[in-house]
């Protein structure tokens, strides 16, 4: 059976990104900052183009939430092999997971889909709660933080790491599947891809954006650290060290 | 993705490039920080070239970018320098075995080879399945290649080739050689596959420079090779020196990689190694070194970024190459050893990548034109007087 498959994606700040707090004291100052496409996506993407390639049939749809700039991610999927990407358009910072995902599954429904592929969480944001929040919308079956993922004869089998063990879980489709590092090794774009994406499918439309179900009050830096502390010099320190690390640090 | 790297773009030239030049950049540099910078610490010690990644280049698409048809992606003139400067920025060698590759080998085959010659090797040297090499240079004829003493001789339907080359990248790796020979009067152009009779690569050993790279002899004694494998579309020196062009366009926009390696990780240590209470980087005279290195870095950049203009256009001449070649190599090196210098004593071990870059570059300056001669063609271009000969 070939798979429309719909990856979501985001727009985020680069991880090494040096951050600072806008105005508002609820947003970061986008100036200065480098964008690039959220990590967990990637492989989110890269699993669509695996699914598509074992079927032989099928399409891989890319869609994000954000500003026109988040042209340039997309353009990036395409090079790697999305058959289409759309932009729905915002200027709005998207932090809260449940007005994200009321868009997206509106705008899911209105397209061929039964498999959504997502991250497991937005680096931004970092709420993890839009792979299931779209699940329920959509009535799909919402497997998340998935490391290892195989079809074979429409029932996907997936495998999560959870505290202490690793699960195993089967789910048919439509679902959304969000996924986590170690699920796949992600393609580079190669330059046939690049030249190819610019004659793909690319439409931008504005995001239809209900009322937000959360408020951000205010956004602040962490507090600088503390200095460091010298507990002395070579293998005679050894003993404070570790009373250190066992009592103030517990870090073991 | 650990790979702090930050490219110098003190002018912002990003804006000069297309969305696709960009993205083709930006591809290459993720590819060079995830794949080959882990490694090429290890390959350099032991002097060896990462084989395992030929082939992931090839999917790529990078062996003969520039060129059309035949499995090759026809980029434009400066993504394909941009893909020169992102593996160079990983190590020189990474980007001569590149620029062997497509430049040396399969453009002399695109641009002068029969129909047969193109089908049998352009798409498998596209895809990395047959790695070239280019045997111009002998031991006693580098910047004089024309007096070259190796020759053919015609035998029927075969031609006979005795003689040898002498630093030759890729030469014992490689599965075809494109040797340049004397031939009834002139030169000639011969594809010699691995494994003809009399024909053998033989490594050179303990360099100090371009170490994960491979640089061998080429002997020849005896080697019959049938006529079909001369390429018939050139003859003379302007068949090799054609190539030459081709090459020194990609290690011009190739060296500024190294450069912005160089000014990188200097930039960085500045800020945290401590002298005196202070960064280095508070002392005015690390801070002017750093700054030459960038303001050097942007001047070859923009100069690039024209010559690129100018392939693209068609009206990009041999000396436009050689003004950027070896403007583009000698402050490259320069930023190297002032970065070198910046790094003070951490800067001689290999926990940094820059003495790698800055020996690698010493070959650099030298291969594919010595920065004098290149001075000597655009002094010539200049006065046209021939300083050369
Ligand atoms: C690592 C490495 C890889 C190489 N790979 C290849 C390859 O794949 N294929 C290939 O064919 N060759 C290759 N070469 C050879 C390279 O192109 C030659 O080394 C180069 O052309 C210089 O020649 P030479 O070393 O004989 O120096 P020489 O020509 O002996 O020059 C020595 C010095 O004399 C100067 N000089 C020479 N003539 C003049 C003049 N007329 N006026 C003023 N000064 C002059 C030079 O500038 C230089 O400073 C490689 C070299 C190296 C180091």
């Amino acid at each position: 059976m070939p798979m429309d498959i719909v990856v979501c994606i985001k727009r985020v700040p680069a991880t090494d990104a040096t951050i600072k707090i806008a105005a508002d004291g609820k947003s970061i100052d986008p100036a200065g900052v480098t964008f690039e496409l959220n990590a967990y996506d990637e492989f989110a993407l890269e699993q669509a183009l695996r699914i598509k390639e074992q079927l032989g049939a099928g399409s891989v749809t890319v869609v994000t939430i954000g500003p026109k700039e988040a042209q340039k991610e997309l353009r990036d999927t395409l090079a790697r092999g999305a058959d289409k990407a759309v932009l729905l358009v915002t200027d709005k910072w998207m932090f809260d997971g449940a007005s994200t995902a009321a868009a997206l599954a509106a705008w899911i429904k209105t397209q061929p889909c039964n498999l959504v592929l997502c991250g497991r969480q937005a680096v931004d944001s970092d709420n993890n709660q839009m792979a299931g929040n779209l699940a329920a919308r959509l009535g799909f079956a919402s497997v998340t933080e998935v490391v290892k993922l195989t079809l074979d004869n429409g029932v996907f089998t997936a495998e999560r790491d959870i505290e202490g063990a690793r699960e195993v879980v089967s789910c048919k489709t439509p679902a959304v599947i969000s996924c986590q590092k170690g699920l796949n090794e992600p393609r580079y774009a190669n330059l046939k891809g690049i030249m190819a994406a610019k004659k793909k499918p690319f439409e931008e439309t504005p995001a239809q954006l209900g009322a937000a179900a959360l408020e951000v009050v205010s956004l602040t830096l962490p507090a600088a650290r503390a200095a460091g502390k010298i507990l002395g010099n070579g293998a005679d320190a050894v003993p404070a060290l570790i009373q250190a690390l066992r009592n103030e640090a517990k870090a073991i | 993705m650990t790979d702090p790297y930050k490219a110098l773009d003190f002018f912002n030239t990003d804006e000069l490039y297309t969305d696709e030049e960009r993205m083709i950049r930006d591809s290459l540099r993720g590819w060079v920080s995830d794949r080959f910078l882990p490694i090429i610490e290890e390959h350099n010690r032991n002097a060896t070239f990462p084989m395992h990644l030929i082939p992931e280049l090839g999917e790529m698409g990078v062996y003969g970018a520039s060129l059309t048809g035949y499995g090759c992606a026809g980029l434009s003139g400066v993504a394909s320098g941009l893909i020169c400067q992102e593996l160079e920025r990983g190590d020189s060698g990474l980007r001569s075995f590149v620029s062997v590759q497509g430049s040396l080998c399969m453009f002399p085959i695109w641009a002068y080879g029969s129909e047969e010659q193109k089908q049998r090797y352009l798409p498998k040297m596209a895809k990395g399945e047959l790695i070239g090499c280019f045997g111009l240079t002998e031991a006693d004829f580098g910047s004089n290649p024309g007096g070259m003493l190796t020759k053919a001789v015609k035998d029927g339907d075969h031609y006979v080739i005795n003689g040898s080359k002498y630093w030759i990248t890729n030469g014992t790796i490689g599965d075809v050689a494109v040797v340049w020979a004397q031939c009834e009067g002139t030169i000639r152009g011969f594809l010699v596959d691995k494994g003809t009779k009399g024909y053998l690569g033989k490594p050179i050993k303990n360099k100090l420079s371009l170490r994960a790279s491979d640089t061998s002899e080429l002997v020849l004694e005896d080697v019959r090779v049938h006529k079909s494998q001369m390429l018939p579309g050139v003859q003379g020196l302007k068949g090799p020196l054609s190539c030459l062009t081709q090459a020194r366009y990609g290690i011009a926009f190739g060296v500024i990689g190294a450069a912005q390696a160089a000014f990188d990780e200097a930039c960085r240590y500045s800020k945290i190694r401590v002298q005196f209470d202070k960064p280095i980087a508070r002392f005015q005279l690390v801070q002017n070194k750093l700054v030459w290195m960038a303001a050097e870095i942007t001047k070859a950049q923009l100069m690039c970024w024209k010559l690129g203009k100018m392939k693209d256009a068609g009206t990009m001449q041999h000396f436009h190459v050689s003004m950027a070649k070896r403007n583009s190599c000698w402050m490259a090196l320069e930023c190297c050893r002032l970065g070198r210098d910046i790094l003070g004593a951490n800067g001689i071990t290999d926990e940094y990548q820059m003495m790698r870059h800055m020996c690698n570059l010493e070959s650099v300056i030298t291969y594919e034109g010595t920065h004098d001669i290149h001075g000597l063609i655009i002094g010539r271009q200049l006065t046209g007087e021939d300083a050369i000969l």
